[in-house]
Order: C-alpha cells, then structure tokens, then sequence
C-alpha cells in the first residue's frame, strides 16, 4: 500500500514541474551582492584593531626603521669599522673615549679607541639577529611539536613526561651550562636559548589543540576525509596566531636580554662580535665616571627602544588578532 | 587528598633524580682543565693519573651511582678544586647561603607590600591616571631586560644614597639598593597577575549581586575579590621566594655581595667544577621544590580545587 501513494506522489510531482524554474539566468552582480555578504576578513579586521593603538603603530614604524638602518647602516659613506681601533695620525695614539658630536665619530669612541656609533649599529644587528633567531626556532619547533603532543594521542604520556622534567629547570641555568660548556659563539648561544624556549610555546599550543581538535567543524573536516596536515594548517594554526605572535614577540626581548646577562657572567660572545650584551658590559665598567657615562647610556637607549617596542607591539598584534575583539 | 599528595610529591622526586642525573652527566662534559688547580703546570701522565684518582675515567653509569651514592649517604658534594681547594662544597655553600637568605627575604617582603596594593588599586581605578602610570611601569620592568635596569639602579642609587658602589655588610644603607633591585622585577609581576585575576572577577556574577545587595565597592574588592583573585597567585609565591633567597647570580655579583647567587659567577670564572656542579644541582633542586610547594599551597587555599579526581595538579 505505501508503494501505491509514493507513486501516487510521485506522478503528482511530475505534473506539477514548471519549466521556467529550470532554465538558465544571466548573471546579475547587484543580485549577488544582496544575499549573505559579509566584508569580514580576518586580516583586514586584525590590522584595522591594531591600528587602532596609536602607541603600537608608532613603535612598529620605529621598529621598522631601526631595523632597516642596522643594514643600510655600513653602506653609508663615512661609516668606520666597528672593530677598528682609530690611531691618531700624528701621535700614532689611539684616540681614546672621545667625546660624542665629534666630527668623525659621531656618538665619540670606546676606552680603546673603536667608532661607538658603529658599534652601536653592529651590536643592535648582532642582538636583533640572535632575538629573531631565537624566536624563529621556537616557533617552528615549539609548534611542530605542540601540534603533534596535541594531536598525536601516543605522543602525550611522553611528551608530557618531557615536560615537566624541562620546565623544573630553571632556563638561566641551562643557558649557563651550555655557555660554560661549548665556546661561546653566535651559534651556540641561540642553541643555548632555544634548547629550552620552545617548550613553552609547545605545551600552549598543545592546550589550545586538545579544547579545539574535537569541535563540530573539526569533526566534519574529519569525516569528510579532509588529510590531517591540512586540518592542521587550515583549520586549527589560525586560532592560534594570536597566542603565536604574542609568545614571538616576547622572545625577541627574553633573547636579547639573556645575552646582555651571559656576556656579564663573562660567557659571552669572543670579543671580535660586537653585541648590545658587549657594549652595555664595556659601558658598565666605566659608568662610574660621569664623563665616560655616555658609552654605557645610548647602548642601553638603542635596547630599551628595541626590547619595550617589540614587547609592546607584540601585545598590540595580540589583542588585535583575537577574534574577540573585532567588531 | 593523602593520595594526590603522595602522588605529587613522588612525581617531584622522580622529576628531581632524573634532573639532577641529566645535569650531572651534562656537567661531566666540561673541560677538564676545571679539575686541577695547576693544569698548566702537568704533564699528561700526571692529567691522567689525576683523571682516574678523580674516578672521572670509568664508564658513566659507574660515575653517576658513585655520584649518588656519596651524595645521598655522605650527603657530600665533592670538595672545591680551584675556587678554594680541598674545602668541601657544601661547607662553602652553608657559609654563603645566609646573606642570600637575608636579602631576598627583604626582597620578598618589599614586593609583597608594594606589588599587591599597587595591583588592588590599579584593578579598582581600572583606565585611570595610577592604572596607565602602573602598566607603564610594569611595561617597563617586563620589557627592558633586568640586566639593563639593574645597572642604573645601581649608579643613581649609589649617588643618591652617597654610598660605595659594592655592599659592605656594617654598613646599613648598601643593604637598601640589592634588595630594591630584587623587590622590582616581582612588584611587576604580582601587580600585573593581580590587576589581570582581579579585572577577571570583576566582571563575575557574584560582584553584581554583592554590589546590588549594597555593599560598599571597597567592601566588595577586599573581602569578595580580592580573596578569590590571590587564589591563582598563590601558585608562583613559593617558585618565587625560594629563587629569590637563594640569590640572584646577577644582583649579588653586580654588587659583589658574598652570597649563593654571586658564588655561581665565580665559580665559573675560575672554572671550578666540583663546584659549578654543586651549586647547578641546588638551583635545580630549589626550582623542584618551589613548583611542588605551589601546587600544595593551591590545595590548601582553594577548596574549588580537588585533585584527587582530576590527578594532575597543573
């Protein structure tokens, strides 16, 4: 009997088809636009926040600037090497902590005799080179690894156990070992630092995966046999750039930081590398003297600018890129 | 409640060994020249000789249980080599550890005073002028590196104060600027904690309810949120003091004070094995300990919290 109304039905259907809802359109853009359009684009909505903090924009551009002018810097004319010490002509004398506003040396000369504008830019390049350094590797391991400890169910127990055998470690202790025990040089001490900074970065990620991986749309993705490494990329990293960019810019700071405090303990980099750590160092071991304050001072100018301005920009990324708070 | 602390004291010790073990064997592989106190002066048989007396010739396993066994029932370290020879490590340790306690006990007790009310009334006038002066500041501690502010702390302080450059124990006043130095970096960091987890349950439901009962808003961020926003904090102050009194390598040798953290910085600069060794360890250890001891406070402190049922403190 049911096999008599569903042909009952379907032969009713038949009769009542009407041609024209069958037929082809010509394409209207106005009619398009009208239905469930939205303007919204992550980035777009990410960069407007951003702009928004007045604070954060300047310091971006001052960012830039500096940045672009630690590699402009040695290609200006006039411009002396930084580990050259300058002798007198005359006396055959170096020319010893000179005044900054010479005419050649523009912020004056160290104890010895070296260009300390040169220097500045020559450590500033060495110090934001082992900064992004440091924070490139713990970005690619640190989510390499939070990705496959979230994901990968096998891995957890051990990953975990990892864990909190590294993170009982106090991080300073790690960079000093390491320093003691390999002769320091610009590889070692970015080996030295991210030996331990990804493991942060790894367990966030791995957080945000475990709350996120079984969500309704991962699910799906899932049944429709979308492959795993897309999903990963696709479907979870963009929850995490907020977190992402805020640890990263954070670890610029941290790097630069640890390796004023290495070359302190005298662990630092050989003295043919020129550092921030070097200079603020040097600097230290004459502040005593009012006059000779200045080889210590615009070191530390050019490091508070870099270190307060990465660390205020990575905030402001941070809010911005949070979903939350686009409107 | 007994079995999650059982739990979680075993996991800290099964964490301990294997750190003190991995650092141990990291700690074998320094230069040997850190061995003898005359390296320059030796020929290669007498290294050799010295080498196996030290029993650092035999196979690492053979290294690290005689490392524990003298550790755990002679409770000894080995003695110092360079730094001041033949005296034992610990002895040089238990001589320095008083003025490191001393200090960043002070330290401790001035960032609790001035971190907590400054994060309370930055959380209360949240977007006012003493909230905006506050995040400046704790901007400042958290981005410049404290390597850097320490220095000009220690310059103007000096000035300032009219006193010698480096501690000297008699004199009262040189006790004033390491104990700042140590006191800013955790006056930054309880206040920001602080202002965050009380900002948090500002916006909870129980503040308007306490608030539309009529309570006074003082009365409410004292009794109500306050309580409820230390909870989290608690967590850190154990890591905390116990790393702040057992020194800081870089206060304690910018001042040349003759403490724990100091001795570290010498240690490695006359490259003294036995005790960089020695020292690395107890660093470690306190690092353990302070993690544990925060992951029990929590218990105590919030009855929200029950372990047993979860297994995992963090």
């Amino acid at each position: 009997m049911s096999m008599s109304i569903k042909d009952h039905m379907s032969s009713k259907l038949e009769n009542n088809i009407q041609d024209e809802l069958f037929k082809f359109t010509t394409f209207d853009e106005a009619a398009a636009e009208k239905t469930g359009y939205s303007d919204y684009s992550y980035w777009k909505a990410t960069l407007k926040a951003f702009s928004k903090n007045k604070v954060a924009v300047f310091l971006f551009f001052v960012m830039i600037g500096i940045v672009a002018f630690t590699f402009i810097q040695p290609y200006l004319p006039n411009q002396i090497d930084p580990n050259l010490v300058n002798n007198n002509p005359l006396t055959y004398m170096p020319y010893r902590n000179i005044k900054p506003g010479d005419e050649t040396f523009i912020l004056g000369t160290n104890s010895i005799g070296q260009d300390l504008w040169a220097r500045i830019w020559a450590g500033t390049r060495t110090s934001l080179f082992i900064g992004i350094s440091v924070a490139s590797v713990e970005a690619v391991v640190g989510i390499t690894m939070g990705m496959l400890w979230g994901y990968v169910r096998q891995l957890d127990f051990i990953l975990t156990e990892i864990y909190n055998v590294l993170d009982n470690i106090p991080q300073t202790l790690i960079l000093i070992l390491i320093s003691y025990m390999i002769s320091p040089s610009v590889g070692s001490i970015i080996f030295a630092m991210s030996l331990t900074g990804w493991i942060q970065m790894a367990r966030f990620i791995r957080n945000q995966i475990l709350i996120i991986r079984d969500r309704d749309y991962n699910l799906a993705s899932r049944c429709l046999g979308t492959p795993t490494f897309k999903i990963v990329i696709k479907n979870l990293l963009p929850y995490l750039v907020s977190v992402i960019m805020l640890r990263l810019a954070l670890a610029i700071p941290g790097a630069i930081g640890s390796e004023v405090f290495i070359t302190y303990i005298g662990l630092g980099l050989p003295s043919d590398v020129v550092s921030l750590g070097k200079l603020i160092n040097d600097g230290r071991e004459l502040m005593m003297s009012a006059d000779l304050r200045y080889q210590l001072i615009y070191p530390t100018i050019i490091l508070s600018i870099v270190t307060v301005s990465f660390y205020v920009i990575g905030n402001a990324f941070s809010d911005a890129a949070d979903p939350k708070n686009h409107k | 409640m007994l079995q999650y602390l059982a739990k979680r004291i075993g996991r800290s010790m099964i964490s301990l060994f294997i750190i003190i073990s991995v650092v141990f064997i990291l700690l074998r592989q320094m230069p040997i020249e850190g061995y003898f106190s005359n390296f320059d002066k030796l020929s290669d048989l007498q290294i050799q000789n010295g080498l196996e007396q030290l029993g650092l010739l035999d196979p690492m396993p053979v290294q690290l249980f005689n490392f524990w066994k003298e550790l755990l029932l002679e409770g000894s370290l080995g003695n110092s080599i360079t730094y001041r020879e033949d005296v034992p490590v610990i002895d040089i340790v238990v001589e320095k550890l008083p003025y490191s306690i001393k200090l960043g006990s002070m330290a401790i007790l001035l960032s609790l005073f001035i971190g907590i009310p400054m994060g309370t009334l930055m959380a209360r006038y949240k977007g006012k002028f003493f909230d905006k002066f506050g995040t400046m500041f704790i901007v400042f501690i958290q981005a410049v590196p404290a390597a850097v502010y320490f220095l000009f702390v220690q310059l103007y302080g000096t000035l300032a104060l009219d006193i010698s450059l480096l501690f000297n124990e008699a004199n009262p006043k040189s006790w004033i600027l390491p104990v700042i130095s140590l006191a800013l970096g955790n006056i930054a960091y309880y206040a920001m904690w602080l202002r965050r987890y009380m900002v948090d349950e500002l916006n909870k439901d129980y503040v308007k309810l306490a608030t539309a009962k009529g309570l006074s808003g003082n009365k409410v961020m004292f009794t109500h949120v306050f309580r409820n926003a230390f909870v989290p904090l608690v967590q850190y102050l154990p890591s905390s003091f116990l790393n702040t009194i057992i020194g800081s390598i870089y206060i304690e040798s910018l001042y040349s004070v003759p403490g724990m953290g100091g001795l570290l910085v010498q240690v490695i600069k006359a490259s003294d094995n036995n005790m960089v060794q020695g020292i690395v360890l107890m660093f470690a250890t306190v690092g353990v300990l302070g993690l544990l001891l925060g992951d029990l406070m929590m218990t105590v402190l919030d009855p929200r919290i029950k372990l047993n049922k979860q297994g995992e403190g963090r």
